[in-house]
């Protein structure tokens, strides 16, 4: 069975439409890319998935697990097993990022039925994971994201998404802000999550990210629908060309 | 001050009868009735505080006092009973108790033994009585709150309250906590008054707390006086859980020496109609104080957080920072003045003031204001009001957060800024615990 099936999906906002019908199938194990000019509706796309209100579904199925994604809340979808890695991750004064990702996991081990992680299995965890991305421990008892570098920021997204173990990983523009060193060790976490259960989805407007997270199926995104799908060498010729000839098509 | 001739209101008209019922009655030799006649005269010439008086332009007290209740009767055995049982907000704290219930402090009810030598607790009704000299010179001395309206009607009614003193040098690691309570059985007027010297070098913690039954329109009038000696450290927390329908108006005046550190929370859950005003008042150099506020309203409630503080010497530093959590049709109010007195050069004052609205009905005025008379300062306040950031509650929901769940971290956090400021971690807990399950009555 598929693992994200997207039909048909259209979606606007304040009445504009922005997603034209867009047409999905992710396997496990599959890493696709969807790239497409700026203004082309690849971040709508992500936010839609996971639930931002503001945007109006207009039509279309989304399911996940055979889940029906678009009738749950924010956090039932995360609980289902969708994460989203922010383009631009949020800083939260006053919460400690041990608190928040400790009351992330908890509350969807509650959702699913599964016990809360005691305190020392939990520590253990998150401290396996931020050694394995140089994230200082000391990081981790400030405000989450408060004062991060753009690098620190990511990186505290791939430690979110390597705790909750997600089924099914949309990264917004992961390598936005990010310098070559950065983008790295982001892409290396990212890579390590690379499984044969899970699904992923990377978005980018740029090629560099894809030199770093090798998809397996790239897509070409323009005026709100997926206008091209072949493989990774799709993106190199992007490279090359540019997005003109896809939204001359797209408008055609 | 004078006002055109007006008719006196109900409550007024019930403050007079009360005024000349009690007058003879009241504690203290005559200096002291002289200058409560003094103080009455003062009130009685204002009247009432109304929104046409700047400093209460927000919270018309002429308006919100329909009438004067009567003057509280000393508490009985069912009365006591119930004192007991108050300030379990500080409950598994280590604190040191002193009961102050329907406006008397009871000693059998009240840990006074054992004291740490060089800390004494004693009734202020008892120290008028004996015409004690030390209080009598504090009472007689130029208050920081000396012209305001409500603190002159204190003055001329004050009956009991705690009177304390840490000799200078003296560290007192336990904290006091007075318990202030009404028992009912019937509304009532209670005003207390308290005093608290804290000599050279010396350092305590003292928390207030208010409370009383839901169902009663009783109404406080209450004061704390603290004169802090050069190099004292002293932590101020009060914990306002006033019964639904009370008023409660609180008066703190601080008259700070050199290099002192105060350090002042105020936590206001209760009551329909709060004022809380302090005025502080820096007389030596290098004195460093912090104001704090974490008022959190639902319903109709209102709540007045009034400051001036005055620098009247320079080389000092004054912080306030007031969060506000308004829900349903509650309002808070929050005035702040900064005074920079001519030489008061190389003063640091900064002030903030939030609000976070969790409602379209719920309500925030903030009035900062400096009065700036040196020219080599740094002072500056900031103040807002909003919504819940939808962005921030969407990014915890993403991760899997449930949405009570993460409007309740996000307002937690915003109040934090303030009750993480109390360094007591067995207050601050108790404090973080009261937020918490004020949250989760939230509906």
């Amino acid at each position: 069975m598929s693992l994200l099936e997207i039909k048909n999906l259209k979606a606007s906002v304040e009445d504009r439409q922005i997603l034209r019908g867009v047409d999905l199938v992710v396997n496990p194990g599959e890493v696709h890319a969807i790239m497409g000019p700026n203004g082309s509706g690849k971040s709508t796309l992500a936010h839609v998935l996971s639930g931002k209100s503001g945007y109006e579904v207009d039509g279309g199925t989304v399911t996940l697990d055979g889940v029906d994604l678009l009738d749950l809340e924010p956090d039932e979808r995360a609980a289902a097993g969708l994460f989203l890695a922010f383009q631009y991750p949020m800083e939260i004064p006053g919460v400690a990022t041990m608190t928040f990702l400790r009351t992330a996991m908890n509350a969807q081990r509650k959702k699913r039925g599964e016990p809360e992680l005691s305190t020392p299995e939990f520590m253990k965890r998150v401290r396996e994971e931020a050694a394995k991305l140089s994230i200082d421990p000391e990081m981790l008892k400030r405000p989450v994201n408060v004062g991060f570098s753009g690098g620190e920021k990511k990186r505290n997204e791939v430690l979110q998404m390597s705790l909750l173990q997600p089924k099914l990983a949309v990264l917004d523009e992961t390598d936005s802000g990010l310098d070559i060193d950065a983008l790295k060790i982001a892409a290396e976490g990212v890579n390590r999550l690379r499984s044969p259960d899970r699904g992923m989805i990377v978005i980018t407007h740029y090629q560099r990210l894809l030199d770093h997270i090798v998809p397996d199926i790239v897509h070409v995104f323009s005026r709100g629908r997926i206008v091209r799908t072949g493989g990774k060498e799709l993106a190199l010729e992007l490279e090359a060309r540019g997005y003109a000839d896809y939204e001359q098509e797209a408008a055609a | 001050m004078t006002r055109p001739t007006i008719a006196k209101t109900d409550a007024e008209q019930a403050i007079a009868v009360a005024w000349a019922d009690v007058k003879d009655r009241l504690p203290g030799p005559a200096p002291l009735s002289a200058r409560r006649e003094a103080a009455y005269k003062r009130f009685e010439a204002a009247g009432l505080p109304s929104r046409r008086v700047e400093e209460w332009k927000y919270t018309d007290l002429r308006a919100l006092m329909r009438d004067a209740k009567p003057l509280a009767q000393p508490p009985g055995q069912i009365g006591t009973a119930r004192a007991r049982t108050a300030g379990a907000v500080l409950a598994g704290v280590d604190v040191r108790r002193v009961v102050i219930a329907d406006g008397v402090l009871v000693k059998e009810i009240s840990d006074l033994a054992g004291l740490e030598p060089g800390l004494t607790i004693g009734s202020l009704s008892e120290a008028l009585t004996r015409g004690d000299s030390e209080v009598m010179g504090r009472l007689g001395a130029q208050s920081p709150a000396e012209k305001d309206v409500a603190f002159a009607l204190n003055t001329a009614f004050m009956g009991d309250g705690a009177v304390i003193r840490v000799a200078p040098g003296v560290k007192i690691a336990r904290p006091i906590h007075l318990v202030f309570c009404f028992t009912g059985p019937v509304p009532a007027t209670v005003f207390t008054r308290s005093l608290m010297t804290v000599g050279a070098g010396a350092a305590v913690t003292l928390v207030e707390s208010h409370e009383g039954p839901d169902g009663l329109d009783y109404q406080v009038n209450t004061a704390l006086e603290i004169v802090a000696g050069d190099g004292a450290e002293v932590d101020h927390v009060k914990i306002g859980l006033e019964g639904a329908a009370a008023l409660h108006v609180a008066t703190l005046t601080a008259a700070l020496g050199r290099h002192v550190q105060l350090r002042d929370l105020t936590c206001t859950l209760g009551g329909a109609a709060v004022r809380n005003q302090i005025f502080a008042r820096c007389d030596g150099t290098g004195t460093v104080v912090g104001l704090h506020g974490a008022t959190m309203l639902r319903g109709r409630q209102h709540a007045d957080a009034t400051l001036v503080v005055d620098h009247a010497i320079g080389g000092c530093v004054s912080r306030e920072i007031f969060k506000g959590v308004l829900d349903g049709e509650s309002r808070s109010v929050f005035q702040g003045k900064t005074i920079v007195r001519p030489d008061a050069q190389k003063t640091d004052g900064k002030m903030a003031s939030h609000a976070l609205l969790l409602s379209e009905n719920a309500e925030a005025d903030h009035k900062p204001e400096l009065e700036i008379f040196a020219d080599d300062v740094v002072c500056g306040h900031g103040a807002t009001a909003g919504a819940l950031d939808e962005d921030l509650r969407f990014y915890l929901m993403a991760r899997g957060i449930p949405k009570k769940d993460a409007e309740t971290l996000l307002i937690q956090s915003f109040v934090g800024e303030a009750i993480d400021t109390v360094t007591n971690e067995g207050i601050r807990d108790a404090l973080t615990s009261a937020a918490t399950r004020w949250l989760e009555a939230r509906e």
